[in-house]
């Protein structure tokens, strides 16, 4: 629950709830358009995780 | 499902009143024209996420002028409206800096702080007939 991961798609989940339904008004769009944000913020946290792995050099 | 006080433009006294209560109660002011689902989305999800960061350790950072960046990071924090002010009559939010999740609790409290902004401004543009 509190590991680094846990803690980011938590954060990740409530951002683009917010976000989603703050921009749409359709709850499908709202729907679809968090889920794509949820997906984007979780792959980047983990693609820049693994980029930043090897570091410091 | 846009109730009728959404569409039509509100008086400036009124306006800003909505404003107030958005930012005083996460949600009120989408709630106030009519826009339940989002008003009801918006009290939920950001008020859990402010108790969420208090869970977490993290800090209400006071006004210090003299320290500009704990400054901003106050004022993201007074953004939550109510939440904020129940929280330091309740004693919590004083952060422990030694706990694992310290940084963690300050980045929910300050994100929802932010956020709920955003949705006072989007409440102005509501009632100002712009959506």
């Amino acid at each position: 629950m509190t590991s680094h991961f846990g803690l980011m798609v938590i954060f990740s989940l409530f951002v683009s709830v917010v976000f989603a339904v703050l921009t749409r008004d359709d709850p499908k769009d709202q729907i679809k358009f968090g889920a794509r944000l949820f997906g984007g913020f979780v792959g980047a946290g983990v693609l820049i995780g693994w980029l930043l792995y090897p570091l410091p050099l | 499902m846009r109730a009728a006080a959404a569409d039509r433009t509100q008086t400036p006294s009124t306006l800003y009143l909505i404003c107030a209560a958005a930012w005083f109660v996460p949600g009120a002011g989408h709630l106030w024209l009519g826009r339940r689902q989002k008003g009801i989305v918006f009290l939920v999800a950001l008020t859990s996420m402010f108790a969420f960061g208090l869970w977490l350790e993290g800090r209400l950072f006071p006004f210090e002028m003299t320290q500009p960046l704990v400054a901003l990071a106050a004022i993201a924090d007074l953004g939550i409206g109510c939440p904020y002010f129940v929280a330091r009559l309740m004693g919590v939010g004083a952060g422990q800096v030694v706990a694992i999740t310290y940084e963690y609790g300050n980045t929910f409290i300050i994100a929802a702080g932010l956020l709920n902004m955003l949705v006072v401004l989007d409440v102005f543009d509501i009632a100002k007939g712009r959506k």
